[in-house]
């Protein structure tokens, strides 16, 4: 044996069409070792991974830089399909299992054993019957090397969801040549007992020698199971050390902390709003919004405020503003302003003066083909009836076009939108001008409350700092209270007054904006589920 | 103790009616129109036996699609019309009885497949919308068969005999007769209980294919088609060539509808050139979804069931009907009123079904926030 690593990864960086996402990766791994890997979300974990995998994506956007060594030579994976052949298996995070076979189908899902027939013969062989009895054989051959039991014979769609997430592992410990197994969250969707059932299993596989990459925000498993930590932040790594030389909050520190304050140095201005009255409250809110399940939540809104929702993605801090707005299915008690709001009922919500800016702003938030003028007055003009002429008492309703044209000029110049004029079509427009479109409608709409759901996402520094600004003044010049639901800290902190963290579909917690980051962090992962 | 024991077996009985309110509706259709339509017992299962060896190979063909997640293969007319011009080469060789039956389901291969792989492909440009394109598929290519059989046929393609060709010369007539093979493997080995004939080879052929079916389903190629009706991405990544097991299923109905549609020309003895094929998918399907198959789930029970249901129906309507009205039309009326309905109710009933499950989980989670918000209350109590 050459004494070479199992896994090394020299000098890996990535861009994304100049969107540099990682750079100057370097990581190695031998046989049988337990690799932690934790960073925020978009600290560069998946890219990573995607390269080790040979997905397309990579491929598709440009290729990558530096060098992956499996065993001390050089591979370069065409398919995900070279990535397995080559010993490399992952568990993604999302189930990929046929939800009507069992668990022995799926673990030998394409890979089945087969009895020859004579057909075959003429019309190739995926006519030969499956042999059923060396299935079972080698499912449970699999269930036994993970170490956890599972009832090899029940189909997926009746399983709990944990044991999904072991028949995921089976199947990547079925194939002979395994050597590397990533595990992408595996324990974000299994109970206490069955997460500790799968460090467990992960230590039996490391004692094959089958070495692991463990992705995971739950911290304490990292150090529980894992010999070395590696911390990424912004497509770098900013740790790489054994697990027994770091702790809980020292790895948190590396993944949230920055050392200087991004929030442009401008000065926080401390309000007290603790006397204040709560205008929206939400208690015991359930949303079943796929990927972001609201489980419980409880939560005041002071009048006036700029309240952050934070959190790690798929912990519920979307679901929360989507499910109050009646967009997925929800339930529980919400009351704005003395009176309950109906929920599973948008246009309830709107007639009450909420508002909302989605994060789904293609989808939800634009009228895509329409002009700017239609795009800013549509809801206002569909629910409160503004810009319209009345005629003959109301019968005849008229659209008010100068009224519109006026409304969307004063808000191009307020918000410094970038166009050709009022009448081109939102289409054309770039994302952050898109999206302060978005932020125009909601303001002609001139609500008392407003929920704006990630509204920095994919625009540029200079843009995001625009539309923050008009945030923030839309707040302070109009009384208006803003719930904004970001996944980036350091951009609830220069805006909101208070930032309640959302962990495992509930609130973890609620700190003041100018809590040290360390604190955010331990609520973040706090309730990870 | 008892009495939740009781309500569980009331929701499983709800359930399982609602699971199956088609051929519940069907049972109780004919349980009152088999009394009023007069019939002796004797004559009702001799026709039913009939209808059975003439159907079941045609409804067995939309098993496949089904399960392959491709849903009710409304394209199976495609298979009808190569069988239908198998046929037609046939009868212009004049070669008959068994041989005839033979060679035509031997012509008919060529034809089907290239039909089944016409609209195989143009099915996996049209993924999740299957239903809707074969049905357009099988209007579109009906023009294409006119084309063929009225104008091409006796002028570019060879057809000597007159007996069959329009007057004018060229192109085929109306009605073409199968005299000749009429019955002729329904009456090979038929076995006569109490009158009532049972076509034994026939019922063999069928049992073959049921045999083939469930073989089929063990094979890898049923493994793979059953992963790819369930999620093609999963399927996909897993390395299995969806398009092309797709493509499969729709050739392997195809051509199978083309053997159905001759063992069901030859028990009528004769071909309506240019109507035949027309309604034969439509009530194919009712037949399999009275039987209580969906649009993603259908076996080989379902299609016996459906058959006997469905022409139990048709066959004590008309008379029924003339007694209840004294108008006979109201039975034939109300014949195709049903297969309509049926493919209504269960295409509705599909989508309600999905939505069903999907409200499922919402309402797990309220539960389980109901117990939460249950147990703060207790704990802020103490």
């Amino acid at each position: 044996m050459s004494n070479a690593p199992l896994l090394e990864m020299r000098n890996i960086s990535k861009d994304f069409f100049g969107n540099k996402v990682l750079v100057d990766i370097n990581l190695s791994l031998r046989e049988g070792e337990v690799l932690g890997l934790c960073g925020e979300n978009g600290a560069g974990k998946s890219t990573l991974m995607k390269i080790l995998f040979g997905m397309d994506v990579i491929r598709e956007t440009g290729g990558y830089g530096g060098d992956v060594l499996l065993c001390g030579e050089r591979a370069e994976f065409a398919t995900p399909f070279d990535a397995l052949a080559a010993g490399i298996g992952m568990v993604h995070q999302e189930f990929s299992l046929i939800p009507g076979f069992t668990a022995t189908e799926n673990i030998l899902l394409n890979r089945e054993p087969k009895k020859h027939s004579v057909l075959s013969e003429v019309f190739g062989d995926r006519l030969n019957a499956l042999d059923r009895r060396e299935m079972d054989q080698r499912s449970a051959a699999a269930i036994d090397k993970m170490g956890v039991h599972i009832d090899a014979d029940m189909t997926i769609n009746s399983m709990p969801v944990g044991h999904k997430q072991f028949t995921e592992i089976a199947r990547e410990l079925s194939k002979e040549q395994l050597r590397l197994l990533i595990l992408d969250e595996p324990t974000a969707v299994l109970t206490e007992k069955e997460a500790e059932a799968l460090l467990e299993s992960i230590r039996g596989m490391s004692r094959r020698g089958i070495a692991i990459i463990f992705i995971t925000h739950r911290l304490h498993e990292i150090l529980a199971v894992c010999d070395k930590v590696v911390v990424m932040r912004d497509g770098r790594v900013v740790q790489d050390c054994p697990a027994k030389e770091t702790s809980v909050p020292e790895i948190t520190r590396q993944m949230v902390g920055r050392d200087v304050d991004l929030a442009g140095g401008e000065a926080r201005e401390v309000r007290d709003l603790s006397s204040a009255k709560n205008i929206l409250s939400v208690r015991g809110l359930w949303v079943d919004m796929p990927g972001e399940l609201v489980r419980h939540v409880d939560l005041d809104v002071r009048e006036g405020e700029i309240l952050g929702i934070g959190g790690l993605a798929g912990q519920g801090k979307l679901g929360i503003p989507n499910g109050i707005m009646g967009l997925y299915e929800a339930g529980g008690k919400v009351v704005f302003d003395g009176a309950e709001i109906p929920l599973n009922n948008p246009r309830r919500c709107l007639d009450s003066s909420l508002a909302f800016v989605s994060e789904d702003r293609r989808g939800v938030g634009l009228l895509l083909d329409e002009s700017l003028e239609w795009n800013v007055a549509f809801p206002a003009m569909q629910i409160q009836n503004k810009f319209l002429i009345r005629l003959l008492g109301g019968l005849i309703q008229w659209r008010d076009a100068k009224a519109i044209h006026a409304v969307t000029e004063k808000y191009i110049d307020e918000l410094a939108i970038k166009c050709t004029g009022t009448r081109q079509s939102a289409r054309e427009l770039s994302g952050g001008n898109q999206q302060k479109i978005c932020l125009a409608k909601a303001f002609a709409l001139e609500p008392k409350f407003l929920f704006v759901s990630e509204p920095t996402r994919g625009i540029d520094v200079g843009a995001k700092a625009l539309v923050l600004d008009a945030l923030r003044r839309f707040n302070r010049e109009s009384g208006v209270t803003v719930v904004m639901i970001s996944s980036e800290l350091e951009e609830l902190r220069s805006v909101c007054d208070r930032i309640a963290i959302i962990s495992g579909g509930r609130v973890s917690g609620i700190l003041p904006a100018a809590a040290a980051s360390e604190e955010f962090g331990m609520l973040m992962v706090s309730k990870v589920v | 103790m008892e009495s939740s024991e009781k309500k569980n077996l009331g929701t499983a009985i709800l359930e399982f009616i609602r699971n199956n309110i088609v051929p519940i509706m069907f049972i109780v259709i004919c349980f009152f129109c088999i009394p009023l339509s007069g019939f002796s017992p004797s004559y009702l299962i001799n026709e039913i036996v009939t209808r059975m060896g003439r159907n079941i190979f045609l409804i067995l063909c939309l098993l496949i699609p089904i399960m392959a997640g491709m849903g009710l293969n409304f394209a199976m007319t495609l298979g009808a019309m190569a069988g239908e011009i198998a046929l037609i080469f046939v009868s212009d060789l004049q070669i008959w009885g068994i041989p005839g039956v033979i060679l035509a389901m031997i012509f008919s291969i060529p034809f089907s497949i290239l039909l089944g792989l016409l609209c195989g492909s143009i099915l996996n440009r049209a993924k999740g919308r299957e239903m809707i394109t074969s049905y357009i598929i099988s209007f579109f290519l009906n023009g294409l068969y006119q084309l063929v059989v009225l104008f091409m046929m006796g002028s570019i393609i060879p057809i000597r005999h007159f007996s069959i060709k329009l007057p004018r010369g060229y192109g085929i007539r109306n009605t073409v007769s199968l005299l000749n093979m009429r019955q002729c493997l329904d009456n090979l080995l038929a076995v006569y209980i109490r009158g009532v004939k049972i076509p034994v080879l026939t019922f063999l052929i069928i049992g073959l294919l049921c045999l083939f079916i469930i073989w089929f389903r063990k094979t890898k190629l049923g493994q793979d088609m059953r992963a790819v009706g369930q999620d093609m991405q999963v399927a996909r990544d897993a390395g299995i060539n969806v398009e092309h097991t797709r493509l499969i299923s729709i050739v392997i109905s195809t051509v199978m509808a083309g053997f159905g549609m001759i063992i069901y020309l030859q028990n009528m003895g004769n071909l309506s050139t240019y109507s035949s094929h027309s309604q034969i998918g439509m009530f194919c399907i009712a037949a399999l979804l009275v039987g209580g198959a969906s649009v993603d789930k259908a076996s080989i029970g379902n299609v016996f069931l459906g058959v006997i249901l469905f022409h139990t129906m048709f066959i004590v309507a008309p008379s029924a009907g003339a007694a209840i009205t004294g108008d006979s039309m109201i039975g034939e009326y109300f014949r195709v009123f049903c297969s309509y309905g049926v493919i209504t109710i269960a295409l509705v009933m599909y989508e309600s079904k999905k939505r069903r499950s999907r409200s499922r989980s919402a309402q797990e989670l309220a539960r389980a926030a109901a117990r939460e918000t249950e147990s703060a209350g207790k704990a802020a109590v103490k």
